[in-house]
């Protein structure tokens, strides 16, 4: 009995390795060996061309870089706004569309529409709402509120990055708000009921009861839309200025740029943005041992 | 813009009455979520569009013309995005499935690691890997061909399904499949007959997500695909500075999977489902 059993435990753990084994190689050869390249590119290290030592160098350039640590402050700036204003505004959402009212159907499938719309194609439309001649400029100027586009505040490729953050709220508003409106469902509005017939008022009810069940959500999909909003590329590379540019696209720039020496500083600048990202890993993965244990 | 506004403090007076200001607030969160796809729509079928006029003097469709005829290519990019969006769903689902039974079902030694791994793609944005995955293409040939550019959608497609079907498994009760065998169905007719029913919405769901993932993609496109391979994405961002009438009506064309899949699958698509965690992707 005890050796067929043991034969049995063997025979599982074959199996878990037999299931894991082609979606385990397929992600350590191309992404943990695409970081391991970049890593060893980074160190100047390129055996191809004769570069058999490893420096820091790349590190050192870009780090006493004023142009890189433009971008990183602005990178940060993208990030952590987008993420600030898309979670107060999903919370929102949700609370808004909590309850039953007619039509819920419908405003519910138009809310979750944004989710599969590509950011390519939201940050166009973000471009043709708000640049100098722009949808909304138009608007205004029939309105007269402004005379010509020049009037219009810079919105796109501007240095506060207006339409970058525009472009992350609108597409990320949907994403966190499904997420916590599931919570809100599943939860029921009994605990509020509750705390409201014990005197709280809605403020208080909300503050008290509401936020702290739906905070799990809200932050580990925060993390995810922080981690998305530092890393991606395409929209600032379309709405943003190119000088300073948010950090994916200065590493771009340096790694289709012609001169060759600024390759290592490229895939410096892709671990910079990397091992912000496993931290960023590393506090969803605690976050989320949180969330599954309540 | 950004003016959904919050109904937190409940402070509305009663005479304008609670419904209304529920109403006001959710047609400008709606306005606000339709209005970027206003402009792509009109675009799409304008002539002439000058500022300030707020909408087109003349409407032609002269676009999507342009998007039909073969100069430029729409249709074999079309053609070239879901080839590769199929490749890459097909590998996905074969390896991601097995992948994530074996999370969803199982505990064993290292599996806090495993979980890591599938979750760092998904996470670590794709321009600080592919990088260096360029370099490694480069080497092995694999850089401005459609093998490759599928290959490095795997990086975020693969874990996106595997996470999805863990979660299906570990809603799925094993012990169905421990009965059949017991009355003496074979290993394939258990799998066949018992384990794929029960999974077969998830792995529809998570093939349609994955699906538009792939789809979606620009930068991976963009420097494995070394101007070789044109994706509709890649043409999207060409005419988006110069052409936007064309861009519009191609921007149409890009997003309708996507309203498609969501039709399809809306009814799966719960935020406490895994499907949405990696939606961040698209």
């Amino acid at each position: 009995m005890n050796r067929f059993r043991l034969s049995e435990r063997g025979a599982q753990r074959l199996s878990i390795s037999i299931l894991l084994a082609p979606a385990l190689a397929v992600i350590v050869l191309l992404f943990l060996g695409g970081l391991a390249s970049g890593f060893l590119r980074s160190l100047n290290y390129f055996p191809l061309i004769g570069l058999n030592d490893f420096n820091f160098e790349a590190y050192f350039t870009i780090f006493t870089d004023n142009g890189f640590l433009q971008s990183l402050v602005l990178t940060f700036h993208i990030a952590f706004t987008s993420t600030l204003i898309a979670s107060i505004l999903a919370v929102a959402s949700a609370l808004l569309l909590r309850p039953a009212f007619r039509g819920k159907r419908i405003v519910h499938f138009f809310f979750s529409l944004n989710l599969t719309i590509p950011h390519l194609v939201g940050a166009i439309g973000v471009l043709y709402l708000f640049q100098n001649s722009g949808l909304v400029s138009r608007i205004m100027t029939g309105l007269d509120i402004i005379q010509r586009p020049a009037d219009f505040p810079a919105m796109v490729f501007d240095p506060w990055a207006i339409g970058i953050i525009i472009q992350y709220v609108w597409k990320e508003i949907p994403f966190i708000g499904v997420i916590v409106l599931a919570i809100l469902l599943s939860v029921g509005e009994d605990y509020e009921s509750v705390a409201r017939s014990l005197g709280a008022n809605r403020w208080q009810a909300f503050r008290q009861v509401t936020l702290p069940l739906i905070m799990p959500g809200v932050v580990s999909a925060s993390v995810i839309v922080f981690a998305f909003t530092f890393g991606a590329f395409e929209i600032p590379y379309l709405l943003g200025r190119t000088f300073p540019a948010a950090l994916p696209v200065l590493a771009y720039q340096s790694y289709t740029d012609v001169d060759l020496a600024a390759r290592p500083q490229a895939m410096a600048m892709a671990m910079v943005i990397a091992f912000i990202s496993t931290l960023l890993i590393m506090a969803y993965m605690k976050l989320s041992r949180v969330y599954i244990r309540e | 813009m950004t003016t959904a506004p919050a109904p937190l403090p409940g402070i509305a007076p009663r005479t304008i009455g609670r419904t209304t200001v529920r109403w006001v607030g959710i047609m400008g969160l709606l306005t606000f979520l339709v209005a970027p796809m206003v402009p792509l729509f009109i675009w799409s079928i304008s002539f002439r569009w000058f500022y300030p006029d707020i909408l087109p003097s003349e409407y032609s469709m002269r676009a999507w013309e342009q998007v039909i005829s073969p100069t430029n290519n729409v249709i074999g990019a079309t053609g070239q995005t879901t080839l590769i969006a199929l490749l890459c769903t097909v590998l996905s689902v074969l390896f991601g499935v097995p992948a994530g039974r074996a999370l969803g079902l199982h505990n064993f030694k290292g599996k806090r690691i495993v979980e890591v791994l599938i979750l760092a793609p998904i996470i670590v944005p794709g321009l600080a890997v592919v990088l260096g995955i360029d370099t490694m293409f480069i080497r092995y040939g694999l850089s401005g061909n459609i093998l490759g550019v599928t290959l490095v959608h795997l990086v975020p497609t693969l874990p996106y399904m595997t996470l999805v079907m863990s979660g299906v498994y570990a809603n799925y009760d094993v012990d169905y499949e421990l009965q059949a065998r017991s009355l003496g169905a074979g290993r394939w007719a258990t799998q066949r007959y018992v384990t794929l029913p029960a999974v077969f919405p998830g792995v529809v769901v998570g093939a349609l997500f994955t699906f538009l993932i792939s789809w979606s993609q620009y930068v991976l496109t963009l420097l494995i695909g070394d101007g070789q391979v044109e994706t509709l994405p890649i043409l999207l961002f060409n005419f988006a500075r110069s052409e936007p009438a064309i861009a519009g009506a191609l921007s149409v064309v890009f997003i309708l999977p996507g309203i498609l899949v969501l039709l399809l699958s809306s009814k799966y698509l719960s935020g406490d489902s895994a499907a949405v965690g990696g939606i961040g992707n698209i």
